[in-house]
């Protein structure tokens, strides 16, 4: 597990990227805290700083949406799903647990 | 509708295909493109493809899914040399005529070359084949570039230039870059991120000649050496990358009777005078407006695809344009459609650390959004330029 802040630090509508490799970043949407990987899965581009709508989020680039809760992509470009991150909440810290599947490869998505 | 000809192995063909399947076409399907390859993504061309950080393996655009779901006939290599709309037929170079019920046409733009310019060393920069050839010269050492025109092309080219250790100019015959897509404030922006990295750019100029190692010339075979500007200045290049614009790919229907005028005349819905036949991508001219944008090549056809399968127009492709532009370390949105003379206003951000949002008003009416590296904010004023006007908070 890794931390991630504390939740005072993550309001709703707001998010944290984890340098990691692959960058993840937690997003607090509506519903709660849902961790996914950073890129997106068309293209090289960062997803904390996309749109978030409901537990969607969007690319900036490309305008891909992905559901948070899956990961799985809404729309065109994008049509392979993000890898999703379990969060949990510990005495007011947020934990986030990376999944064990392998990333894809960059590049890997068309 | 039992056969569907879809004429450019591109993007926007590519997305043509999607759509038809999407929307319920169960008959066949074939793809045909002039160059030898399945769909690729040209944008990496000018980054990431010449600079090695991505393989041309990288820029398929399709997989197995789609072979799978859309069952295509790709006829590859395979130039259209005409449209036989009484028969309604593709005719292929090498004589095969495709009949169609329906015809989607994909084939896209070509970039315009630079008059007389055989000399080995100078390119242009369009297809697959184009950027191989010029990152292979890359690679044979440090090199004096110059490119030009400074437009997306040739702003992303000089940036991956200059990255990869080249000595690069860029010579632009407008007063300032990318000022009839950005404005002349945003475009004098612009041109100071050649500055910061070390590229010199030459403004305000046109290209007179260019000279081989043996004098002037364009004799076949003979390497460029240097480039003559309008004002008499030298330009020692050992390599000349030529990025002043593409034009729509229709000679190949001058026969058909299909109204051209810079492009294919189709309505906002991609259809032609023909209803079975439709435009999408660069190659459309559609109300009257072309775009030459990926954002455009991939979401147009599912519009165009719609009312091809209906038969007549039933909707119109009304996104507003969206494109962007990754230089020097840069990001450059845009969003919109401006006007010459509109008002530009910073949002946040500050231009001089090149991090920026600002707007484009037309008599106090926002008409377009730009950014420079601030992502977030673009999304937020381009989701707000897709709403009715009157509805856009100040």
């Amino acid at each position: 597990m890794i931390p991630v802040c504390r939740i005072e630090d993550l309001p709703l509508g707001g998010s944290v990227r984890l340098d990691l490799d692959p960058p993840i970043t937690v997003f607090h949407a509506d519903g709660g805290l849902y961790a996914v990987d950073d890129t997106c899965t068309h293209q090289d581009a960062s997803l904390s700083d996309g749109w978030l709508e409901g537990c969607l989020i969007e690319c900036p680039l490309h305008a891909a949406s992905f559901d948070l809760r899956t990961g799985e992509p809404q729309c065109l470009p994008a049509r392979r799903p993000l890898r999703t991150h379990r969060v949990s909440v510990d005495d007011g810290t947020v934990w986030l647990t990376p999944a064990e599947e392998p990333a894809r490869e960059k590049g890997d998505a068309a | 509708m039992r056969t569907v000809t879809v004429v450019g192995a591109s993007l926007a063909g590519l997305h043509a295909a999607r759509a038809l399947r999407s929307q319920g076409f169960e008959g066949h399907l074939r793809i045909v493109g002039a160059e030898h390859h399945l769909p690729y993504d040209r944008p990496p061309l000018t980054k990431g493809y010449l600079t090695g950080a991505v393989t041309a393996e990288h820029l398929a655009l399709t997989d197995a899914q789609d072979e799978a779901e859309l069952q295509p006939e790709w006829l590859l290599g395979a130039r259209a040399t005409a449209l036989d709309l009484g028969e309604r037929s593709v005719v292929l170079a090498d004589g095969r005529r495709l009949r169609s019920d329906g015809v989607v046409l994909a084939t896209g733009a070509a970039a315009v070359p630079l008059r007389g310019t055989q000399f080995l060393g100078v390119h242009t920069l369009r297809t697959l084949e184009d950027a191989a050839s010029l990152r292979a010269e890359l690679r044979e050492g440090q090199a004096r570039v110059v490119v030009v025109g400074a437009g997306f092309i040739g702003a992303e080219v000089a940036s991956s230039c200059a990255s990869l250790g080249h000595r690069v100019t860029v010579v632009e015959a407008g007063a300032h870059p990318l000022a009839s897509q950005l404005g002349e404030e945003i475009g004098a922006l612009c041109a100071g991120l050649h500055a910061d990295h070390g590229v010199t750019l030459v403004s305000g100029v046109g290209v007179a000649e260019l000279h081989g190692k043996d004098g002037a010339g364009s004799s076949a075979g003979q390497r460029v050496s240097w480039v003559e500007l309008t004002d008499g200045r030298q330009l020692p290049a050992d390599i000349v990358v030529v990025g002043i614009g593409a034009r729509p790919a229709t000679a190949w229907l001058l026969d058909s009777g299909l109204p051209l005028s810079d492009g294919v005349v189709c309505d906002a819905g991609g259809v032609t005078e023909v209803p079975q036949v439709v435009a999408v991508g660069d190659v459309a001219r559609s109300a009257g407006r072309r775009e030459e944008h990926w954002t455009h090549a991939m979401a147009q056809p599912a519009v165009a695809v719609r009312n091809l399968l209906a038969g007549t127009t039933v909707a119109g492709y009304e996104t507003p344009p969206y494109f962007w532009s990754d230089q020097y370390g840069a990001r450059i949105q845009f969003a919109g459609r401006r006007h010459a003379g509109d008002t530009v206003r910073l949002v946040e951000g500050s231009p001089s650390d090149r991090s920026f949002a600002a707007v484009y008003e037309h008599e106090g009416v926002r008409t377009a959004a730009v950014a420079m590296n601030r992502p977030r904010p673009f999304a937020h004023l381009r989701r707000e330029l897709g709403r009715p006007a009157g509805t856009v908070p100040a």
